[in-house]
């Protein structure tokens, strides 16, 4: 009897583990078969200069581009930042600095923005900045933006500032600096990469995002510079050209994903290194 | 003598300033989850007061006619996201605990940056590669053989179509792996050691072990976790929108195409003219927030209360 058990025991347990690790290899294949896939059909069109210089051009005609995609992400993630970054930065810090029933309600209000529909916070930012002037807008589109990329910033910051070392704090206070310049000039600024890791993830969520742009920037065929005009954005080439019927505009479509793909890789490379600095000079405190 | 100085009082003021200047900042998450559905709900009324509850339970939606019923669209919407989690909960479990293991930390490090990369990867981006790479291999070596062989099951029978409810199911199943692997991965992290260590010491084998003590233990956080999960499924638009279909009605068959709350917003709404068809569209959008409001308050209380509870 007790041998049998045993090695039922031992086969199950041994079974049973290569199971979930083989689930676990499972989750693997779909990332490395996007990212190869898009890297070998994005090539082509990422691979020519006219791909970053030109606009969008008539079906037929080469040397078309997405340069005005670019500007306008650029442009629209940058508004959006401008915004979310210090907001979030501030709402953070008051949530690392006094905690109670109103940070709980923030934190809790802030988690919930994050699983909100993105394509609810496009009708938000439609409801309030285009229909009120009766045009879609790059700036209606960064402030979509900035409502997806403000939760990211505040949770982030309470983190970072919250796992500064209290004694820094105590030292400050002992020295008689006001408590705001402590928390500004010491806990902050020692929370910094951090912080900045937090701001370069939510640049990435938000360059990726084509939900909320749908009826805010909307996409725009030229070069437009000015945000109170529609404009262009990377996810939106992918989306639109993607559901075209021509070969070339999806070819184009596939170059516009490659480049996002690798603005995420470099920004999660960026922040990665960021946040190790950050445990570094925390166990240095 | 020692003497305390009171601080003077500019420093004072700028004591309260500053805890005015960032409480200030504080309000926005809260307003802006207030303001989403304040706003959706002012925009939805002329379909509110023309439908009614009917527009929860209609099954047509024509723009000419201005008929609109919001069912096939919940119904995908649930569907496609019940489907993705029973695809994703096994393997986003299994993730959680390879990634909760005590030791392995190469190959933990790796695994963790492998879910970092699969949830940080633009949506639009899976949708391209669904639509190209993933729905046609699906559809000739899985949607064709399966509802051949079994064409006498009711949700598996019918024509499959590329575009499918099923398909669109696989692409969010993928989209959902890291948000159910990263949470599990937590709270099984916060499972006390002392319960491993305990059921190693009386003999238990590593299954026996993760089995009946280390899941159990996690129980409530894993639900949480799917909770969450299915929150993000029921919201996801873009990669849903381009392989699910676009076809405004309740299929027969998963492997026919269909809609969703979020795309059929995505699809019409920037074409929607008059007063009437806008605001269902807005409506379907208000019950999309409201869904996922309550969804992920409930999620996150879970999954706080388990992984707090242990501290």
């Amino acid at each position: 009897m007790r041998p049998s058990r045993n090695l039922w025991r031992r086969s199950s347990t041994a079974i049973a583990r290569s199971l979930v690790y083989g689930l676990t290899a499972v989750a693997f294949v779909p990332l490395l078969l996007v990212l190869s896939y898009t890297v070998l059909k994005g090539l082509p069109a990422a691979s020519h200069l006219d791909f970053y210089l030109h606009v969008e051009r008539p079906v037929g005609i080469p040397g078309a581009g997405v340069a005005h995609a670019i500007v306008g992400s650029l442009v629209m993630v940058g508004i959006a930042s401008l915004i979310a970054v210090p907001l979030g930065v501030l709402a953070g810090v008051y949530m690392a600095e006094f905690p109670g029933g109103w940070t709980r309600t923030v934190r809790l209000a802030a988690d919930v923005l994050v699983g909100a529909p993105s394509i609810a916070i496009g009708l938000f930012a439609f409801a309030l900045f285009v229909a009120p002037f009766h045009h879609f807008s790059g700036l209606a589109g960064a402030i979509a933006l900035s409502v997806l990329m403000l939760p990211v910033v505040l949770r982030t910051t309470e983190g970072a500032v919250g796992i500064v070392p209290g004694g820094l704090r105590e030292s400050g206070l002992a020295l008689g600096l006001p408590r705001w310049r402590v928390t500004m000039q010491l806990m902050l600024r020692a929370a910094i990469p951090g912080v900045v890791t937090g701001a370069l993830l939510s640049v990435a969520r938000a360059a990726g995002e084509t939900a909320p742009l749908l009826f805010t920037g909307f996409g725009n065929r030229f070069l437009s510079f000015n945000p109170t005009e529609p404009m262009s954005a990377l996810p939106l080439i992918v989306y639109h050209d993607a559901l075209t019927p021509y070969p070339s505009l999806q070819q184009q479509a596939w170059g516009a994903a490659l480049l996002l793909v690798v603005i995420m890789l470099v920004i999660n490379l960026v922040s990665r290194a960021v946040i190790r600095r950050q445990a570094r000079y925390v166990a240095q405190l | 003598m020692i003497r305390v100085l009171p601080a003077p009082r500019r420093l004072q003021m700028t004591f309260e300033r500053f805890r005015l200047i960032t409480g200030a900042a504080s309000l926005v998450a809260p307003l802006l989850v207030v303001g989403l559905v304040a706003v959706l709900y002012r925009d939805a009324v002329p379909s509110i007061e023309r439908f009614g509850a009917h527009f929860l339970v209609g099954t047509n939606w024509n723009p000419v006619t201005l008929d609109f019923g919001a069912l096939p669209f919940i119904y995908g919407t649930v569907a496609t996201s019940a489907i993705a989690i029973a695809i994703a909960l096994p393997v986003g479990v299994s993730v959680g605990l390879v990634l909760a293991e005590p030791g392995a930390r190469g190959l933990r490090g790796v695994a963790g940056t492998g879910v970092e990369l699969l949830a940080a990867i633009p949506r639009v981006v899976y949708g391209i590669w669904a639509l190209y790479v993933m729905a046609p291999f699906v559809f000739t070596r899985f949607e064709v053989p399966v509802s051949r062989g079994m064409s006498s099951v009711p949700l598996l029978s019918g024509s499959p179509s590329q575009t499918s409810l099923f398909t669109a199911s696989l692409v969010l199943a993928i989209m959902i792996l890291p948000t159910l692997s990263a949470i599990s991965r937590d709270v099984l992290r916060a499972v006390p050691g002392g319960l491993r260590e305990s059921a190693v010491a009386l003999g238990a084998t590593w299954w026996e072990t993760t089995w009946k003590v280390i899941l159990p233990a996690a129980r409530a956080g894993i639900f949480g976790a799917t909770v969450l999960a299915l929150g993000r499924a029921l919201g996801e638009t873009i990669a849903v929108t381009m392989v699910i279909g676009n076809r405004p009605e309740i299929p027969v068959s998963i492997f026919s195409p269909a809609y969703t709350l979020a795309s059929v917003i995505a699809n019409e709404f920037a074409e929607a003219t008059g007063s009437v068809y806008p605001a269902a569209l807005v409506e379907l959008g208000l019950v999309l927030i409201l869904v996922s409001v309550a969804v992920n308050v409930a999620a996150l209380l879970l999954v706080r209360r388990t992984v707090e509870g242990s501290r």
